[in-house]
């Protein structure tokens, strides 16, 4: 789609569109698919992150292991936190709920991958329902988040056992600050600088899933780089502006995770996996599954 | 070059693109294989399917690939109760297998006193290969609609049908011949850009040299 953030942006200016805008045009200029399609595959994404978000929420979710779920509703529920009510609160539910829902075999969809599936639904979904922002807002906000997340397809990884989890988590909360200031109507300056905070906030970041699933930390770690999301999404629309261009910031974490350990790529070798307790509840709360 | 959907997407049962939906994707192609949903199944699981598989549902998947359900299917969850109301037996076991990907599963299965074996791979982010069927090494993705043909191994099979698919303007994308033996059972994989009309697969299937013909659709 594009090899730059950089040269997307200019792009975007260009043209006097958004970053959104310009990743459907692109997309229905590749041949593949008409923009028609590509629309409509967008809207059917953002159903099923809606569903996957009601179901984690609402429904009785438990993980295959029965490890994780219920703490959606919980943090949706509580009366107790300093951010209760507010839509910060909501991203964090949100994003836990997708991802339980992942954990115990629902469907979700994969954005950039399915062990990264809460974060853009949690903070899109979030900053929607206060403002109240219209399906096709929401599809541009979702072909921003694209755009970001194959230029860094292009550059660095998606994959957690190629990059750690900076490349799943860390790569969906830039593609969600991308949407997230595109849904807020921002410019592609404050979208560049939204996606590099948040992209910097995670930058190291290891994968270190107990037993090697897709549970623990993966759920609570959506929820943790949601709120990196807004947080980009907060200091870029601020007009705070991060000196390292986005797309060296992309680069270091390709480098990061070039060089980070085995251990630390979604081999359950180290981190977290390798405490006491994770080796633990590796070897007793995995082995047979639970529930039906 | 990556599509948008491509990463806002696919839509997908958890909670693993490569232990989730490139397994269902494995147990899809060894149902298209077998024709229909098997009678029986030996599912053989190997390296970190083997280790990890139960948690991450790759049995469930693998079954319901088996059954029918695409990846993004919520029956995946259930996919063991539903074979059972299928009719389908299956059985687990674990094995090691050499030289393959750590992400891999032998499935045996069988219908109507027919039987095939598939070796296969999930690769990552759902893309799969399969690796053997019934003992012959292949090297089939399933991202492209697939002529599965089995012939004596003897000369002028591929020519006569390679001219049957130049005459129905065929274009073919891949192409791989493998045997048991030497004038034994061949092997030959048609991976196409476009699926044939069903008369080109019928043509195909009169052709003297040629014993039996199966089109696999793509598993996207």
């Amino acid at each position: 789609m594009f090899d730059s953030l950089a040269q997307a942006l200019e792009a975007a200016d260009e043209r006097g569109v958004s970053l959104g805008t310009l990743a459907l045009e692109k997309e229905a200029q590749r041949g593949t698919r008409t923009h028609a399609e590509v629309v409509a595959g967008l809207q059917r994404a953002l159903h099923v992150m809606r569903d996957a978000r009601t179901r984690g929420l609402t429904g009785d979710v438990r993980s295959v292991s029965g490890l994780v779920g219920g703490d959606a509703r919980k943090v949706a529920t509580s009366q107790h936190g300093p951010l209760r009510g507010t839509l910060f609160s909501e991203a964090l539910s949100g994003a836990l709920a997708v991802q339980e829902v992942n954990a115990a075999m629902g469907v979700i969809v994969a954005a950039p991958t399915a062990g990264a599936a809460g974060v853009l639904p949690g903070v899109l979904l979030a900053l929607a329902d206060r403002s109240g922002a219209s399906e096709e807002a929401l599809v541009r906000a979702l072909a921003a988040a694209g755009l970001v997340g194959a230029v860094i397809a292009q550059r660095a990884s998606l994959s957690g056992a190629e990059g750690g989890c900076q490349a799943e988590t860390g790569s969906a909360a830039a593609m969600a600050a991308a949407a997230g200031v595109e849904l807020l109507a921002g410019s592609t300056a404050q979208a560049d600088a939204a996606v590099g905070l948040a992209m910097q906030g995670t930058l190291g970041l290891v994968c270190d899933p107990v037993g090697g699933f897709v549970e623990v930390p993966c759920v609570f770690r959506n929820a943790t780089a949601a709120s990196i999301a807004l947080a980009g999404i907060e200091m870029g629309m601020a007009g705070v502006r991060i000196p390292i261009p986005t797309d060296e910031i992309i680069d270091a974490m390709a480098e990061i995770g070039r060089t980070m350990d085995i251990r630390y790529r979604e081999t359950a070798g180290g981190g977290l996996a390798a405490t006491p307790t994770g080796r633990r509840l590796a070897r007793g709360r995995l082995g047979p599954v639970r529930g039906g | 070059m990556v599509s948008l959907l491509d990463i806002i997407g696919p839509v997908m049962v958890g909670p693993s693109s490569s232990h989730t939906a490139g397994a269902c994707r494995i147990g899809l192609l060894t149902r298209a294989l077998c024709g229909d949903t098997p009678e029986r199944a030996l599912i053989e699981l190997h390296g970190s399917f083997a280790k990890t598989g139960e948690g991450h549902g790759t049995d469930r998947a693998l079954v319901g690939g088996l059954l029918g359900f695409e990846p993004d299917d919520g029956r995946l969850r259930d996919a063991l109760a539903l074979a059972e109301i299928a009719g389908m037996v299956v059985t687990f076991a674990t094995v090691k297998l050499r030289d393959v990907h750590p992400n891999t599963a032998r499935l045996t299965v069988e219908r109507d006193g027919q039987k095939v074996v598939v070796v296969g791979s999930s690769l990552g982010g759902g893309r799969i290969a399969v690796c053997e069927i019934d003992g012959l090494p292949v090297d089939l993705s399933g991202e492209y609609p697939t002529l599965v043909i089995v012939a004596p191994d003897q000369p002028g099979t591929l020519a006569a049908i390679t001219a049957e698919l130049a005459a129905d303007g065929v274009n073919v994308a891949t192409v791989r011949v493998s045997r048991n033996r030497p004038g034994g059972v061949a092997l030959h994989l048609y991976e196409l850009d476009d699926p044939p009309e069903p008369q080109v697969v019928a043509l195909l299937a009169e052709l003297p040299a040629v014993r039996t013909v199966r089109l696999l659709e793509r598993v996207s």
